[in-house]
């Protein structure tokens, strides 16, 4: 039989704010061990919670620019369980009123793209880490130590409709995802740190059938790359226990990458009680119609939608608005370079060939690149008013680089002179005509090829410093074709 | 001993220290010696703060640059001993916060530290929960009046150092009567503010949505001064006001407003014993010869007042009361695994009260029972927060017993919780309505102390006070002090896994 899967993500965020979500430590990553912490976010007896306002603002961003509803009023409530690394032994999270609801998120896969719907996202604290001892530390063996560094940060759990229907789907949403909050500034989205931490739900069923299947729910999905082996993984699974007669069960399973298999962790049956009520300590959030206009004014166009009028607006082939609105970056040095006057298919093609490898080397985001939109500008008028060649502007882009300098001081540097103007080419072309009696008589009989190289006697007499473009038609106007 | 200032009331200690009269550290070592003489008969101080009192109060002696700053200079306290003291054990009469001393003030402890000096932390039924201080997994305290008698609870041991004059003044908290309770039972005064007024940041959560810090005094006056000293807003409480209240001391200069008061009928019916009725009959004609008008009114959702209660405050506290697992702090019983660490921890660091409360608390927040219990629970709070709404649109305050009967002898509820909890049948709806509250002394029951409630509006407190501060200088039940405080054994120490 045919089966068609279907997979729901439950992705986790850490919001990019300079402190925790109920205190004001620190969330810098890294610290020695429970650094970052105060009574609040130990959950000493007396201390009471109080939100960051600037986690609010982020994560209501990112809501809406994954096309949420926000809700005119959200509260937090408690989840309760028991866990050491848990310091209150309940988390401060959101259950029945969330901070936004029903929104999409557009991925590309397979070389097409359509919308995969968002259920919801709400708001939460991270845990705190146990740190198992190593044998041999002076501590009984199976000792763990807790870590409330962690304890705190602010977190959003994006939750997708369980709309994806390939292992290459799920991959392309994290993509998406990834980009769209990175683009935000939202959060660093960073599988290795944690700032960025996905479950995946999956079940199959017959191709064609509806109604949902029994799923699984996989855990410890440490990079893109395992989420979408281990979906690929659990699909098969599935696929054999119902051809072989057997019925999926749900429950928890834990993802082994370095087998590439997954485990039962939790049955139905063992599933936790959380017993949700309202968080008595903070009181309920209102949000105007105003204040989400406000947000939602204040959000960057986001990369779609850019790429989008990169293409239509500006002209550039999608391949060119998709690699250039990869970064915020990017796409704003792109745009201000464009906006002084330069040629934006022009402006892409040096981006995308030189600037980004040099950046790329640097290891620099294009917002801190040594050359600036402005000279970038310059040295593309240059070249477009003729002055020099296209090679010599390859040529030089390394030094102005290197240096950070401007095109004018490389060229002075390096003792390039600029080709004033089309006069100058007039004694190079004089000689190259008559130096090249057959050559002419061919061109003047239709044989375009010999263009090409009259040009490069040309290019030679200028020491490269023609403009290659120029050199062609001053011929022809010379010889009058 | 007069020079020294026992018999002087709190506003009476802070102007003798301003003006000059008395020194702080006189002040503070003459209640020392009282409690080292009157406190082994009354076990009412969980910790003596002898050292840092005494420093306190000499650095109040010391240094004038603030004089005048803070009313209440050099004037002693005792605090309940679940609020967060800086480097004092605080223990909220449980063994499982064994060993736990808190590594920052809570904020009230904040606003008065190099004010009052504190002269110890005060005994409370464990975790605040209990009517009779029984619940102490530390010690019972004794009612300054009769020994034989609880001093109500759970700020048992704030209302008995203040009556006993150990303390000119006291915090405690209150999440269903347990400043107003004790505070009729031991003949003092005891304000519960409208939620919100008082941060409660470092109180050591019972029930969040209920919980409330206030003083305890003799008079209104003093009553008065000490809630200006810890009202107010802060950042570190969410559920804290953002606006300041105005002070309560000025307002009791004010002219006396002839006032409504109401008296819902739910209020007077069966179960109100003889001598608490007539004490209240002559307390409204008290009132009334001070002017005011009677108004009869009814909060008819009276009677579902107890039950909601004893969903919503378990419910809270299960929640609240979970972090004591042991992996950070307090009470850490020996285990050969996890959960084992959390049963063995739980099961001998809690009492039975407490157990009690968790237990039901855990039940109504179940999956499958959160809409029957806790959700319901919910609705009728705000119906009983409709009914005082209702109510103050006739009346400008509520006149109740804050009691059915005085004082109860040790023994007589702690083995029927049902009847423990009916003893806070007239406080719990102002907690969970929000709503300021305050007892008074206002009759005998024998050598018994009564005590009358007011109940106002959302911020009347001034209000509450100016009527009890006027009632005040006509009647002297608040001048009454405990006949004697008879010879008494040793401290009786709990054995473990006695009822607590």
């Amino acid at each position: 039989m045919k089966y068609e899967p279907v997979i729901g993500l439950e992705v986790h965020v850490q919001l990019k704010t300079a402190s925790k979500i109920f205190c004001s430590c620190s969330t810098e990553f890294g610290r020695e061990p429970n650094l970052n912490t105060c009574p609040v976010c130990m959950g000493l007896p007396g201390s009471l919670p109080v939100l960051n306002r600037r986690a609010v603002d982020l994560a209501i961003s990112a809501a809406l620019a994954l096309d949420c509803r926000i809700s005119p009023f959200f509260k937090f409530d408690r989840k309760n369980y028991f866990y050491p690394d848990l310091p209150k032994a309940y988390q401060i999270s959101q259950y029945d009123l969330p901070l936004a609801t029903g929104g999409r998120l557009e991925i590309s896969a397979n070389g097409s793209s359509r919308n995969i719907d968002i259920e919801r996202i709400h708001m939460e604290e991270d845990a705190g880490k146990l740190v198992h001892a190593e044998p041999g530390h002076g501590v009984p063996k199976g000792t763990s130590f807790v870590d409330y560094n962690r304890a705190g940060t602010p977190l959003i759990e994006i939750v997708s409709r369980p709309d994806l229907r390939s292992p290459a789907e799920a991959h392309a949403y994290l993509d998406a995802l990834k980009h769209i909050l990175r683009y935000l500034d939202v959060s660093d989205c960073n599988m290795e740190e944690g700032s960025l931490r996905c479950d995946a739900n999956v079940s199959i069923r017959p191709a064609g059938e509806t109604a949902l299947g029994t799923r699984s729910e996989l855990k410890n999905l440490n990079s893109f790359k395992f989420v979408e082996k281990a979906i690929e993984i659990e699909i098969e699974r599935q696929t054999e226990v119902l051809e072989s007669g057997g019925r999926v069960i749900q429950e928890t399973r834990g993802y082994d990458s370095a087998k590439n298999t997954t485990h039962p962790q939790r049955s139905k049956e063992q599933a936790h009680d959380y017993r949700y009520f309202p968080e008595p300590d903070l009181p309920g959030f209102t949000v105007t119609p105003d204040q989400i206009e406000r947000f939602r004014s204040a959000l960057p166009e986001l990369p779609a939608a850019r790429r989008r009028r990169f293409q239509t607006k500006l002209g550039l082939p999608a391949y060119d608005a998709e690699v250039l609105t990869a970064e915020s970056d990017t796409a704003d040095y792109f745009e201000k370079v464009v906006g002084l006057g330069a040629d934006p298919k022009k402006t892409s093609n040096f981006i995308m060939t030189e600037l980004l490898f040099n950046l790329k080397t640097a290891g620099l985001p294009a917002g801190r690149s040594p050359v600036t939109p402005a000279r970038l500008a310059e040295l593309l008028k240059l070249q477009a008013d003729g002055k020099i060649s296209g090679k010599i502007a390859k040529d030089i882009f390394p030094a102005m680089f290197e240096k950070g300098v401007s095109a004018q001081e490389v060229l002075k540097d390096q003792k390039i002179e600029l080709i004033a103007d089309a006069g100058s080419l007039d004694e190079p072309i004089r000689q190259v005509i008559s130096e090249n009696p057959k050559a002419i008589e061919d061109l003047r009989a239709g044989k375009l090829t010999v263009l090409g190289f009259l040009v490069g006697q040309v290019m030679k007499k200028t020491r490269g410093q023609a403009d290659p473009k120029i050199v062609p038609q001053e011929l022809k106007k010379r010889l009058g074709i | 001993m007069s020079k020294t200032g026992l018999d002087l009331s709190a506003c009476q200690l802070a102007d003798a220290i301003r003006d000059g009269e008395l020194r702080a550290a006189d002040v503070c070592g003459t209640f020392l010696e009282h409690i080292r003489e009157q406190d082994p008969k009354l076990q009412a101080f969980v910790t003596v703060l002898e050292d840092d009192a005494m420093r306190q109060a000499e650095s109040v002696d010391r240094d004038h640059s603030h004089a005048g700053a803070a009313l209440l200079r050099g004037v002693p306290i005792a605090l309940k001993d679940n609020l967060c003291t800086r480097g004092v054990p605080t223990t909220c009469s449980s063994k499982i916060l064994e060993g736990f001393v808190p590594p920052y003030d809570a904020t009230v402890v904040a606003r008065l530290r190099g004010v009052t000096p504190f002269l110890g932390k005060t005994n409370l039924d464990e975790f605040a929960m209990g009517s009779s201080t029984e619940n102490s997994a530390l010690f019972e305290t004794r009612n300054p009046h009769d020994p034989g008698c609880v001093p109500g609870g759970s700020s048992g041991g704030s209302a008995a150092a203040v009556a006993s004059g150990m303390a000119p003044l006291a915090l405690g908290s209150d999440t269903g009567g347990s400043i107003r309770q004790p505070a009729a039972f031991c003949g003092v005064v005891g304000l519960k503010p409208t939620y919100g007024r008082v941060s409660r940041y470092g109180l050591i959560a019972f029930a969040s949505s209920l919980d409330q810090i206030g003083p305890f005094a003799r008079t209104a006056e003093d009553a008065a001064l000490l809630l200006d000293a810890i009202a107010g807003p802060d950042p570190r409480d969410a559920t804290c006001l953002a606006t300041a209240a105005p002070s309560c001391r000025a307002a009791l200069s004010k002219p006396f407003e002839k006032l409504r008061v109401g008296l819902p009928r739910e209020y007077f019916q069966e179960g109100l014993s003889a001598p608490v009725a007539q004490a209240l009959a002559a307390t409204r004609q008290s009132l009334q010869d001070l002017g005011c008008s009677m108004v009869d009114v009814s909060l008819p959702h009276t009677d579902y007042a107890v039950p909601t209660y004893y969903i919503l405050a378990p419910a809270e506290a299960s929640s609240n009361l979970a972090r004591y697992d042991g992996v950070q702090y307090g009470l850490r019983a020996p285990a050969g695994n996890l959960i084992e660490q959390y049963l063995n921890t739980r099961s001998a660091g809690f009492g039975r009260e407490v157990k009690r409360r968790i237990m039901l608390g855990t039940y109504a927040l179940s999956s499958g029972y959160y809409d029957a219990y806790y959700l319901k629970a919910l609705k009728v709070r705000r119906l009983i927060h409709d009914d005082f709404s209702k109510a103050f649109a006739q009346a400008d305050v509520l006149l109740t017993p804050t009691t059915p009967t005085a004082a109860f002898r040790f023994g007589e509820k702690v083995s029927d919780p049902l009847q423990m909890y009916l003893s806070d049948i007239f406080t719990i709806s102002a907690n969970l309505a929000g709503l300021p509250a305050l007892s008074f002394p206002c009759g005998m029951d024998g050598h018994l102390p009564i005590g009358a409630q007011l109940i106002g509006p959302a911020l009347s407190e001034a209000r509450l006070l100016r009527i009890v501060h006027e009632y005040q200088k006509d009647t002297n039940w608040h001048l009454r002090r405990p006949q004697s405080i008879l010879r008494s054994p040793q401290k009786r120490k709990r054995t473990p896994g006695e009822a607590g």
